[in-house]
Parts: C-alpha cells; structure tokens; sequence
C-alpha cells in the first residue's frame, strides 16, 4: 500500500495526511490543549516538543482516537477521524506508547502478527473452517510480519516472548507492530526515552528508513540533539498552546522556547530567596557526601 | 549435571559447591539404602501385612499383592529404577535424562507415603499395632530406608543468606524459615532434562501412544478405587510418581514429542479416551466419566472465555442450564410446555442457540465496559437464570420450567436408529447407557477441542489474547475491543449450550438446583472456573485434566461429608500458592521457563 512509493534518500515532502484545526481538549474546567493547528505531509518528520505537562500526550490522544477534542476537527486523508481507536488505525495511523505496551506474554511475531489485524479480514468461521483462503491469508500475513521483523531487526527473536526482550528491543517491536498495520502516519511517543547514545542513534536510522518509504512521522520526544538531527519542522507546546513551529534552527535559537523548559528570569526578592535556599542546600550536601570516603570520583 | 538456581530471589548468586546430603550418611551408602530400600518395599508387597481381611482390599495374602500394596508396589520399584538408573545400569540410562536424584527423592516420598499411610489406615482401622503382620513391619521399615536413604543423596546448597545481626528475634526467625525452604526446595529439586534427539517418527508415535496407555490406565485406576482408603493412596502415589517422573526429565521429554505430533496426540488422546468405556465391566463407572466429560467440555468453553479472552464469567453455568433446559422442552419430555420431539441436531441447535442469545444478550451491555464489572453481571445473571426457572411454574409466573421439580423424564436419544438408553453389545463388550452417552459426549468434546484450537491459533484468537494482555495496546492496532470480545462470550456460551443438550439426557431430569454458582457438586460455576485455572488456563488439557481431578475428588473422598467445600478450598490455596500456572503450564508460559533454561545463550546476543 505505503511502500510503493518513491523510496529515494532525499524523501520529497507530498501531500498533507494530517491536518489538525484548532484542536481544543478540556477535562471539566482544565484546558489540556488549546487551540492547536499542526500539519504533517507524507515523507516528513515533525517533532512535538514541550515540558512536561504540556499536552503532547493529550494531543496525542486526540489524534488517535482515544479522546475526541472538546473543539476543533482532526482530519486525516481529508477525512475528519472517527472517534475510535481501532477506526483511527484502520484509517491508517499508528502509534507507539510513551510507556511500551506490548503484548507481553505474546512472542515477537505474534505481536506484529496483531498489528496486521486492521489489514486481514479473516473472521471466526473462516478460522474454524480453514479453507485455502485462511492458510493464504495467515502465510501472507507472517511473511509480512516476518519482513517488518527483518527491517527492525528482531527477525532472529520472532519466537521469543516480547516480555524477555530488552528494552530497546521492545521500544524496536512496537514500532515493527505499528508499522503492520500498513500506516500512513506514524506517531511515535517518546520513541528513545531511556536509551543510550548507541541506541538512540540506532532508532534514529530506523526512523529515516521508516520516512524513506513515505510514510508521515509525528514524534514527541524529550531528547533535543535527537530531535533536531531528525525533525524536518519542530513545534512547541507550553500549556497547551503551540509557541512556535518551524525548522531545527529557528526553534533552538527561539529564547521562548528556552524560557518555557527552564523558566524565565524573574525579578525581585523570591528569586533571590530561592537562589540563597539552593544554595545552602548545595553546601549541606556537600558536607554530607564529604563524609562519605571514596565517593569523589563518582562526582 | 547442571542445576537449576534454586532461589530466584537472589539473582546472581551462585550455588554454594559444597555438595551434600540433608541427612548425614555417606551419599553412596545412601543411594544403595534408597535402591535397596526400593527393592525391599517391592518384595514385602508380596507378603501379609495383616491377619484379617476387614481392612479393604485383604492385605492378607502371601505371593499376590492386594490393593494399596500395588501401589506400594509400584512405588517401590520406580524408586528402585530409577536407583539402578541412578547407578548408570545399561539399559535404564533413559529413566533419567535429568538426573537421578531429585526423582529418586520423590519415589521414595511416594513410597514411604503410601507404605506409612496404609500401615497407618489399618492400625487406626483395626485398633492397634498388633493387627501388622510381619510384612508390614518389613514394608514400613524398607520403605523409611527407602527415604532416609534418598534424602542422604547430596543436593547443591543454596548459599545462605546472610542475615542483618541486628534482627529482633522475629526477623531471625524469619530467616531461618526462609533458609530452610531454601534447602529443602534444593533438595527437591531436579536438573534441566536433556532435549530428545529425533527419533524415527514410528518410534515417536509409539511413544506417544505408550504415554497415553499410561495415562489411561492411570485415570481408568483411580475412577476405578472402590474405597477411600485406596483412592487417598492412589493420589499419593500418583501426585509424588508425577513429581518424580517429572524431575528425572522423562515429562519434559514426553512432552516434547507430543508438541512435535500435536494432531497425533490429540487424536490418539480421543482414541484412548473412547477405550475406557471398554475397560469397565459394569455402567457404573462410565457414568464418573460422562460426568467428567460434561464437566471437562464446559470448562473448555470456559476457558476461550478466561483463559483466551480474559473475561471473568462467573455464571458461566447458567449457559449450560439454559442449553440443557432449551433442549429438554423440545425433547418430548410430559413436562415440558411444548409438545414437540426435536432430533438430536435440532435440540442441539436449539440449545446452542439459546445459549447464544443470552450470552449476547448478557455481554452487549456489559463488555463495553472494562474491569470487573462483567464479574458481577454474570454472576448476577447466574443466580437470576436459577431463581427465573424456580419461578416460572405456573405460580409465581408463567408455567415454562415447571418450577423446583424441573423437567423430569426426559426421554433417551435415539439417533439414527440407535437407542442410547438400552445396552449394546460392540465387539464382545457390553455398552450401557451411559457410555452410550459417553461417546456422544465424546463427539461433543472433540468439536469444542476443534473450535478451540483452531479459534485459538488465528488472527481471532490473537486479538482475544492481545485484548487480555493489553486492552488499550489492542484498539490502538485497530482491533475492535467490543466485538471481539462479544464474539468469544457468545462463542462460550453456545459451547456450553451444546454441551447441556447432552446434560439434559444423561441426567434425565433439568432442575434449577443443578446450576448453582458454588455447590458440592460439580459442575457449578465456582467450580468450572476452579477447573480452568487449576488445570492451567489457555491450554486444552488443563481443564479437562483439573475437571477430572475435581469431580473425581469430591466424588470419591465422600467421608469428608460437610468439609468438602473446607477442603476443596485449602488445597486450591496450596496449589495457587505452589504452582500459580495451573497443573498444566501453557505454551507461553512453557516458553518463558524454556528461555530461562536457554538465557546464556540469548544474552550476548541482545548486548551486541
């Protein structure tokens, strides 16, 4: 479906998948998101960055069903998304989770195996029955399995429960169990929390290749170098509300952005107050740790 | 010989290599007091061990084994076997692919236990030591070498843990339990069996088929046990020969090989199981065995439904009451309201069908909503179903169920000309009623196997499994929670529809008070769910083994009277408590315990 189209280095950007306008979601009486547009075309790779709490996930959500915004319309292939999760996938986008949510007690290939669901029609009788369309349909869907397990680089676990995995490992089959489901967007959610360098950089090839077959990427990550080395546009998140949105360069010298990751400068007596707070607490720390003999070298 | 980390709670420790037994005799002199003490209790079987036949099963004859001394026997010479094995006696090398010593421990436990209980029974029933013939004295006190023995045979220590010496007493105390579990877990426990090499593929169906002899005849005995006594010897003897067959590795190897001839197996476990109405003499026993079938084939349907799906149904026998209550109105039986005689298929349609329409019913509400709240509907809607047909009798409502006395004198199938309610003469062999019905109800298990295989290992099957494991992770791969899940309830129920169909005849009458949630007599919902869980869930014999063990149990041990519900529920705590994954692990869970045996050789390549 996806795969037919062009697969050349430079990835031209195509038409616009996901159209997000004026995205408002409330819980009661707090505004998660506010009024947030975002576009992402085939071929490219927009990050969603922000601090903590500031509605990437909920945004997030939104477009994938899971909530449905207060206000504002999500459209997809010019199409306004259903508001379930699993018509969400069948449309074509597909999700990581922030926390892995594999299948645990499954083995690697079953898990993708499950992300082929959407795109395999055999139902309960067909099963019970087994006439030659069944055994076609489960061969196709292992090989393709079987292929998505080799471009990520399981394919030598496919029989291991997903639970023995290590982590990078499971964060590289959730991605392979997304991409079954044949997507034309993909959202990645925090795709290299808790990796190393090595790791990271190795997602980050897997990430191009994954845009190199044209497929849209959608990522929320906290990993700066991670995001500007991948991300075609950037756009922030601070309380709900998008601050910016444009390349690499323009959002890392934007001091707003800056401003909302470490907060602004105040004036007046409270910082002053809480500079002289830290550093007490700074030099009891030292006197205590001091103590400790055989502890400097790990400072 | 390798052996297994006996104290998970301490990754990384490495057994201490200080080898040696719990008991202070020289290892070699203790594996010829096991191997001998084995022999011993083999040979004393053969003698008197009382003077009067008033204890079952007259003990009394000299040269032919009576009863518990057959087990005793048996007992016997496993531990001995496995001694001579233990020995590297040519020819025997195969009894242990693990390891001798861990398996000839639990031979001689289940020696020891059963010599010790029947000298015991008969002392307690006769009214003193003085009623023990000589060949009981020889048999006790072979069958105590036997274990000390064995328990001399050196274990790896685990390490200890060292203690915090600023422990209160009670801390210490602790330790100490914890220690000693430790050690005795070690002492116990067996090495890693080798893999099968491949045989010829006849060999290995000849094995398969000797394995299933086995455990026909090992399930035909113990239906079999005419008293208490016998039976209570029969599970000790068999519970510890399990253990010891399965720490000398000989389990895991069998096992082996049926996965590699699954099809076979299961075709050659239909074929073992339709043997044993031919074992029995009288209908009697064939009876335990329709109602095992009954009882095992609703807890397989249970089981797409808890163990595939991971819907917790706790009335699940209120769909085999409507199933056998659908088909005894249409059965022609004078009590039912409708006057009509369906044929076996069309019953059985009706009855599936019913059972359909209620599960529907009862899960479209319910299954859009996640967690708990099924629990408490099904179980309300156990009880409704039971008190609705108590009500409906002319009285209180509409007369539909005919009320308590439900609906009696149902008539006998005929199916084709075959009358199951009269005696049949098939090769020589008399077929009563109830084993007429067991192959019927044979049939009917096999279907559900079939469904639940075959539903089981498809895309279906692996949404139901991905829905339990993760019911977030599965909408978001586009699998549409709600109807799946209806489909495996509604499949469920109609499964136990159809088994109830064949209930209503066996039983000849339907009453409400058959499906309780939790009663004495299986099968209940309590019970059914008991069965799947204990049996091991997502696995296809372990519920129809747990079903067997459950109703043979409460079945056979009638003295417990009042304390049966007592007991059934302290051994489903120990059991829970030892073995969580049910008696037989499923395929997942086996390939977890595979990886932990294999994890070496799967680490360095997750580093690279």
């Amino acid at each position: 479906m996806t795969t037919t189209d062009t697969t050349t280095k430079t990835a031209p950007v195509g038409e616009t998948v996901l159209d997000a306008r004026g995205v408002t979601m409330r819980f009661g009486g707090l505004t998660a998101v506010n009024d947030v547009n975002l576009t992402v075309s085939r071929g490219e790779i927009v990050g969603l960055i922000g601090p903590n709490g500031a509605g990437k996930t909920t945004f997030f959500n939104c477009l994938t069903g899971l909530y449905i915004p207060t206000e504002g319309e999500v459209r997809f292939k010019d199409k306004v998304l259903p508001p379930q999760s699993f018509k969400v996938t069948a449309a074509g986008i597909a999700r990581t989770f922030q926390n892995i949510r594999l299948f645990a007690n499954m083995t690697v290939l079953e898990n993708v195996l499950v992300g082929r669901h959407t795109r395999t029609k055999e139902g309960f009788w067909s099963a019970i029955l087994r006439g030659p369309g069944f055994h076609k349909a489960e061969a196709a869907s292992r090989e393709r399995a079987m292929e998505l397990l080799e471009f990520v680089g399981l394919a030598k676990k496919a029989d291991h429960l997903a639970r023995n995995l290590p982590y990078g490992e499971q964060r590289k089959l959730e991605i392979a169990r997304a991409l079954a489901s044949e997507p034309d967007l993909l959202l990645l959610d925090e795709p290299t929390a808790g990796m190393n360098p090595q790791e990271t950089r190795v997602t980050e090839e897997l990430v191009f290749a994954i845009r190199d077959q044209g497929i849209a990427i959608l990522v929320i990550e906290h990993d700066m170098r991670f995001i500007f080395n991948l991300c075609d546009r950037v756009a922030v998140l601070v309380q709900g509300e998008k601050l910016l949105e444009g390349d690499s360069a323009t959002v890392q010298g934007d001091e707003r952005v800056i401003a909302a990751y470490l907060g602004e400068p105040f004036e007046g007596a409270p910082g002053a107050e809480e500079v002289a707070e830290v550093e007490a607490a700074e030099t009891q720390a030292e006197t205590t740790t001091d103590a400790a003999p055989g502890k400097e070298n790990d400072r | 010989m390798t052996t297994q980390t006996t104290a998970p709670g301490i990754p990384g420790t490495p057994a201490s290599k200080t080898a040696t037994g719990l008991i202070g005799i020289p290892p070699h002199l203790g594996r010829a007091l096991a191997t001998g003490g084995g022999a011993l209790t083999v040979v004393s079987a053969f003698l008197a061990w009382t003077w009067t036949s008033a204890f079952p099963g007259d003990l009394t004859v000299y040269g032919y084994p009576g009863g518990l001394q057959v087990l005793a026997l048996i007992g016997g010479a496993l531990t001995t076997l496995l001694g001579l094995s233990s020995y590297g006696v040519k020819g025997l090398r195969w009894l242990t692919p693990a390891g001798a010593d861990g398996a000839i421990k639990f031979a001689a436990l289940a020696t020891f236990a059963t010599v010790w209980y029947t000298v015991l029974a008969i002392t307690a029933d006769l009214g003193g030591v003085v009623n023990l013939e000589p060949g009981g004295f020889i048999a006790a006190i072979a069958s105590l070498a036997a274990l000390l023995g064995a328990l001399a045979l050196p274990f790896e220590r685990p390490e200890p843990e060292p203690y915090d010496p600023d422990d209160t007493g009670w801390e210490l105390f602790r330790h100490r339990l914890r220690a000693g579990r430790d050690i005795t877990k070690a002492t116990f426990a067996g090495g890693t069996a080798r893999p099968v090499g491949t045989l010829p593929s006849y060999a290995e169906i000849l094995i398969i088929v000797a394995v299933l002899g086995l455990g026909l005849t090992v399930f035909t005995y113990g239906i079999g046990t005419e008293y208490d006594e016998l039976f209570i010897g029969f599970l000790i003897t068999a519970g510890f020969g399990f253990a010891a067959l399965n720490k000398s590795g000989l389990i895991s190897q069998a096992s082996q090989i049926t996965a590699r001839h699954q099809n076979i197996t299961i075709c050659g476990a239909f074929v073992a199981a339709a043997m044993f109405p031919f074992t029995q003499t009288d209908d009697q026993y064939a009876t335990v065995g329709v109602y095992i079938l009954i009882f095992g084939t609703v807890a397989l349907g249970l089981n797409i439904v808890v163990g595939l799906a991971g819907l917790l149904d706790l009335g699940y026998v209120a769909f085999l009451g409507v199933g056998a209550y659908a088909a005894a109105m249409v059965s022609g039986s004078p009590n039912s309201p409708f006057d009509v005689q369906f044929p076996f298929w069309a019953a059985a349609l009706v009855g599936a069908g019913a059972s359909l329409v209620f599960g529907v019913l009862i899960g479209a509400p319910t299954l859009r909503l996640r967690g708990d709240y099924l629990a408490i509907v099904t179980l309300g809607f156990g009880e409704i179903f039971r008190i609705t047909a108590n009500n409906l009798d002319g009285t209180s409502g509409p007369d539909i169920t005919n009320g308590s006395n439900g609906i009696s004198s149902i008539p006998n199938l005929n199916i084709l000309g075959f009358d199951f309610g009269t005696e049949h003469a098939i090769a020589g062999f008399t077929i009563g009623r109830f084993a007429n019905y067991f192959f019927l109800m044979l049939l009917i298990t096999a279907v559900v196997v079939l469904i639940f295989r075959r539903s089981g290992d498809s895309r279906i099957g692996r949404a139901w499994v991905a829905i339990r494991e993760d019911e977030t992770a599965a909408l978001a791969m586009g699998i549409n929670g709600f109807r799946v899940k209806l489909i495996a309830f509604a499949l469920g129920a109609s499964l136990a529809g159809l088994a109830g169909t064949v209930q209503a005849h066996v039983t000849y009458t339907v009453t409400p008070e058959q499906y309780l949630f939790a009663g004495p007599i299986p099968p209940n919902s309590a019970f059914l769910l008991a069965a799947v869980v204990l049996g091991g869930m997502g696995t296809i014999s372990g519920p129809l083994i747990g079903a067997a063990l459950l109703f043979l149990i409460p079945n056979k041990l009638q003295f417990l009277g009042d304390y049966q519900l007592l007991a059934f529920g302290l051994a489903l705590i120990l059991l829970m408590r030892f073995r969580p994954e049910g008696l037989i692990p499923n395929r997942r869970r086996q390939l977890e315990f595979h990886e932990d045996a294999e994890a070496p050789t799967v680490l360095p390549k997750a580093g690279a």
